[in-house]
């Protein structure tokens, strides 16, 4: 079920989307051909304005969705069309706030039917990878926001997934919340080597953390821009206030800048 | 905020004055009631005294008492009908829109239609006053419990519900897991209102019906002392109705509290 991790090339494509469209019953296009091939262990931020399309690509790539036409499959799968371990981190943390942390991050492995003993083995040790030890038995309003955020990460990593989708996950937080989160994702994704889509509107998150920014255009959303962030990881503190950083925030912008003017051009 | 400009240590002093604000009012009441009776010099037949009530809560107490246990039984058990009654309606509208817009509105013709109206229909159509009465005190109660609880499993935040599609859950796990705990707390506070129903019921119906069968309840014995002019009795009556009411709402109120404290904004205490 699980994809080989470690030993295949970082080119090889996880995901293919090929002429992507989504047009709502009330006719509004919220994607026009969208061609993207995403490779495993990437990560991949999805930039734009409001309105550009990220969430709904992250739906329709999450299978929640259906593309109105186009198609998007799994390369790498076997049989190609099936879907590998994919978890999904909202905006909001999205916990069950009748539940302590332990049984939030236990969920997705109750719902698959695990036995008891491995359940609670696997929620503890990835309550533990988010730094979250010995909160267990707190309740969702005992955290703070960064918390939070926090166990609905540990809850997406329980399944050991290939792909982690993120939806805007550090938005609603505060500067430095955010910045410990930005650098512990990346601890993760450099330690389990899944592949992340990151959908964001700030730019400065994205050329933070990810190898390659996807930026979209809005009304329809599209792509607009594919551009390399060709830094090393781990990436540091440093990183944040060199020179090359607030060059690729330059070109970013710009790329980013572009779309809107064309869309008010019109 | 007033709360925290008070010294410290001033919990308890407050959690006293919740109980004595109201306790001390009442007294004062009851006091100037019985004052006014007995100055003004009226007669216990049109409005006895605090103290002559207490009599006869004493003095009758072997035959309210039974009356009490009668009345108290048909609301609880009309409340344990309507719950699981509610809750079994409010889970199936939850798993088919189609029966939720077939059903609904005939619920709510039912909880429109005053009771006083039905209750004659009622008793004449069962053989068994104590079946009837039961069958109006559980129509009263019924509806609280399954609208608020029909809104409470619709209520589940959509994007868990997408987390659960996400992980593929099926309907039983969805239902177990995400929307009957979203409903727990529009259940209860349905449940409070219910309980206060079904006893309204319960005597609407008795009073209805002019007898409570071979046991009566309370209701019967107000109309009962009413018949007789023995007012202190039917005031004694009456005051257990109230405090039957008040117990109810009281026991309720706890088990929500109890039931929500960990996590419902309702029922977690702020810090000040």
């Amino acid at each position: 079920m699980l994809l080989e991790r470690n030993d295949s090339p970082p080119s090889g494509a996880l995901l293919r989307l090929r002429g992507v469209t989504k047009r709502y019953t009330s006719g509004t296009v919220a994607l026009r051909d969208v061609d993207l091939v995403i490779g495993r262990h990437q990560f991949v931020s999805l930039l734009g304005s409001s309105g550009c399309g990220k969430s709904t690509l992250l739906k329709l790539i999450s299978g929640l969705g259906q593309p109105s036409a186009g198609t998007l499959d799994w390369p790498a799968a076997p049989g190609g069309a099936r879907r590998p371990e994919l978890s999904f981190v909202f905006q909001e943390p999205t916990l069950l706030p009748w539940a302590t942390a332990l049984r939030n991050v236990a969920l997705p492995l109750r719902l698959a039917g695990l036995d008891r003993g491995e359940i609670e083995e696997r929620a503890r040790r990835a309550l533990g990878t988010v730094g979250l030890a010995g909160f267990e038995r707190a309740y969702p309003r005992e955290l703070s926001g960064g918390m939070k955020m926090r166990v609905s990460i540990a809850r997406a990593l329980v399944t050991r997934p290939s792909i982690l989708l993120m939806d805007e996950p550090f938005a609603a937080l505060d500067e430095i919340a955010r910045t410990r989160l930005n650098d512990d994702l990346l601890a993760l994704w450099q330690e389990q080597r899944f592949t992340i889509v990151f959908v964001t509107h700030s730019v400065f998150e994205s050329v933070y953390l990810a190898q390659r920014i996807v930026v979209l255009a809005a009304r329809p959303g599209r792509v607009a821009a594919d551009l390399d962030v060709d830094e090393a990881y781990p990436r540091s503190p440093a990183y944040r206030t060199s020179a090359i950083y607030a060059k690729h925030c330059e070109r970013v912008s710009a790329a980013l800048e572009s779309t809107m003017t064309a869309e008010s051009a019109r | 905020m007033i709360r925290a400009k008070s010294p410290p240590g001033s919990r308890l002093p407050e959690n006293v004055a919740a109980v004595a604000a109201p306790a001390s009012l009442g007294i004062a009441l009851l006091v100037f009631w019985e004052i006014v009776v007995r100055v003004r010099g009226i007669p216990p037949y049109v409005l006895p005294p605090p103290s002559l009530i207490g009599a006869a809560l004493v003095r009758d107490w072997s035959l309210l008492s039974g009356s009490l246990w009668t009345t108290l039984s048909i609301t609880l058990e009309a409340l344990g009908l309507a719950v699981v009654f509610g809750l079994a309606f409010s889970v199936l509208f939850a798993q088919s829109r189609w029966m939720e817009r077939a059903f609904f509105p005939y619920a709510v013709i039912l909880q429109v239609t005053p009771i006083v109206a039905i209750a004659p229909l009622i008793i004449i159509w069962a053989n068994n006053t104590l079946i009837a009465l039961l069958f109006c005190a559980w129509l009263v109660a019924f509806f609280p419990i399954l609208s608020n609880t029909t809104v409470g499993l619709n209520s589940a935040d959509h994007n868990l519900l997408d987390l659960f599609a996400l992980y593929g859950a099926n309907r039983w796990q969805t239902l177990r897991y995400l929307r009957l705990p979203a409903a727990l707390p529009y259940f209860l506070s349905g449940l409070r209102i219910s309980g206060g129903l079904a006893l309204i019921g319960a005597v609407v119906a008795e009073f209805v019906a002019g007898t409570g069968g071979t046991k009566s309840g309370l209701a019967f014995r107000i109309l009962e002392a009413g018949n007789q002019l023995n007012i202190p009795r039917m005031f004694a009556a009456l005051t257990l109705i109230s405090l039957c009411g008040v117990a109810m709402f009281l026991c309720l109120t706890i088990v929500s509290h109890l039931a929500l404290r960990h996590w419902h904004e309702s029922a977690v205490q702020r810090e000040s």
